[in-house]
């Protein structure tokens, strides 16, 4: 039974009220608190390590998983294992997600590491939110790592989001796409305070048409600080293009470095990135609508993280 | 409804002040239509700015039905009734279409309400509601969503700085019409700063300005004679056709 914080957190980051339909796995303080496999989505906890399987049949139709992941006591360090196998010719949704809530004085710390294997012709998305609350000094920290392997012509369109309370993350996502794949990134990252946020991506083009899509859009308010490091590699005549779009406020400090790699002559790659505070005229133009210079700024912001 | 008095305005430079706007006083009737015209840099725009707050004078009084909201913020003033379309729409992005006109009006809008306001402007809502307010739209169509947050306020004095500028000349046909429009149901006082022939003509009155002052005011009929042919009133393809010449 879930208490009314772990239900907070648990709305924030999968937008779950009651238990899901299909399959999902709810992960409270490190350990499983409810879980449910469907006819062609399997969960099975893994022996080894701290995590699960789970095991998406050949040909699975618009089904989802959701696997959120909630913590609500201080001091605690949670370390997982998700690993998804997703047949061929699959069209599925998951759901991830973490919420740590730090009353105490000690620091809560998640890192999950997700392994996506994705056959051929799938069609995947992957929704991820991190949120973080609690009024306790102990930080709230998050550092997921995950990694995609794209069969060919398979898409992978992925939602990672961090819109509050996480003190400290650094995020590492690692994919490479085969033939005919294509991965789709949007990342909305929102620092305050004295948070400290890295996120490095690593695509990795080894197929022949293949493509890749990453942006990123932040925003960094107060003393914050924001490192984002978007990398493409073009191994075969593919597609890639990165872009690092990023509103600075306040004294905080932003790092982009977009790096692109070409190894193959039709490898077409594009990276923009671009740091600016909010601009004037838009304040303005709410300000005629009739809002604050504060609520003209959280329009903005609300806005380019939608 | 709306009075400047003696309204000087100057900016810093290198070589000291200079000065933009001098010794201005115009009253302004309540639901009227008017467009004040004249040369480019004669200080139009800076007076519509001076109106709704974004600068503030140096010297004299802006009162809105008799009260002095000299000294109030833009904020201020939008909230008293007083709305501003920009010369050079700003573009936002993620922010759709939909948010704008749910923050010019006030409240929260259906889908059916926005059809309203963006079916005045010539635009459908079906193909725009859900639109980014970001580069890949046209002028033109940034200059009608820009008509449609005003319309959307629905307060007692609108001021549309060149509304005409930057866009083509098959938006500014359409664009035209909405003014057109806008004008036989009048509701409250307008402000248009233009130099278009066809926008002239359906003023109530008309206002030059040259050189930071007012060189003239009056009546329609009373002024437009005097400017047409003159770069105070052209028409749209004047400018093609001094290409042609």
């Amino acid at each position: 039974m879930l208490d009314k914080i772990q239900l907070q957190l648990l709305k924030e980051v999968a937008d779950l009220d009651a238990r899901p339909s299909g399959a999902f796995n709810i992960r409270v303080n490190g350990q499983a608190a409810d879980r449910q496999s469907t006819a062609n989505i399997e969960i099975v906890p893994k022996t080894d390590v701290s995590g699960i399987d789970i095991k998406i049949k050949p040909g699975t139709k618009n089904e989802s998983v959701h696997i959120p992941v909630v913590m609500s006591k201080t001091g605690m360090k949670d370390m997982v294992y998700n690993d998804f196998y997703v047949g061929d010719n699959s069209d599925v949704i998951i759901v991830a997600g973490c919420g740590i809530d730090n009353c105490g004085g000690k620091d809560s710390e998640h890192d999950g590491i997700h392994r996506f294997y994705i056959g051929k012709n799938c069609k995947v998305k992957y929704i991820e939110k991190h949120y973080g609350s609690g009024t306790g000094k102990g930080k709230r920290i998050l550092n997921p790592v995950t990694e995609v392997h794209l069969g060919e012509d398979s898409t992978m369109e992925m939602e990672m989001t961090q819109i509050k309370g996480v003190d400290d993350t650094d995020r590492e996502t690692r994919a490479e796409v085969a033939k005919g794949g294509k991965l789709v990134v949007r990342e909305r990252l929102m620092t305050h305070d004295q948070q400290n946020a890295i996120s490095g991506y690593q695509v990795t083009l080894n197929g022949e048409g293949s493509s890749a899509d990453v942006v990123s859009r932040g925003v960094a308010r107060n003393q914050s600080h924001q490192k984002l490091d978007l990398r493409i590699t073009g191994n075969a005549p593919c597609t890639g293009h990165t872009e690092c779009d990023s509103i600075i406020m306040d004294d905080a400090k932003i790092l982009a470095v977009p790096s692109l790699e070409a190894n193959h002559l039709d490898a077409a790659l594009v990276h923009e990135a671009a740091i600016g505070k909010i601009a004037g005229d838009q304040i303005i133009k709410l300000m005629t609508l009739g809002l604050t210079e504060a609520e003209a700024e959280e329009e903005i912001i609300s806005g380019f993280l939608k | 409804m709306l009075e400047l008095k003696n309204v000087s305005f100057g900016v810093e430079t290198d070589k000291g002040t200079k000065g933009i706007i001098h010794d201005v006083s115009i009253h302004f009737d309540d639901d009227k239509f008017y467009v004040i015209t004249g040369p480019n840099g004669g200080g139009k725009s800076t007076l519509a700015k001076l109106i709704v707050g974004i600068e503030k004078p140096d010297q004299g009084q802006v009162l809105f039905d008799g009260e002095d909201i000299t000294s109030l913020s833009i904020t201020e003033r939008a909230k008293k009734g007083i709305s501003y379309a920009m010369q050079a729409p700003v573009k936002f992005k993620g922010i759709q279409v939909i948010d704008l006109l749910r923050i010019a009006s006030g409240k929260h809008l259906s889908r059916g309400e926005c059809c309203t306001y963006l079916s005045e402007v010539g635009l459908c809502a079906n193909d725009y509601v859900d639109r980014e307010v970001n580069a890949e739209l046209s002028g033109g169509e940034l200059k009608r969503i820009e008509i449609a947050t005003v319309i959307a306020r629905g307060t007692k004095l609108s001021v549309f700085d060149e509304p005409e500028a930057g866009i083509d000349l098959w938006s500014f046909q359409n664009l035209i019409r909405v003014f057109e429009r806008m004008q036989k149901k009048l509701n409250g006082t307008m402000i248009i700063i233009s130099h278009q022939e066809r926008i002239l003509k359906i003023a109530d009155e008309i206002i030059v300005i040259a050189d930071g002052k007012v060189v003239k005011q009056g009546p329609r009929d009373a002024i437009l004679p005097s400017l047409l042919g003159t770069d105070a009133a052209v028409t749209a393809c004047s400018e093609l056709e001094k290409g042609d010449a």
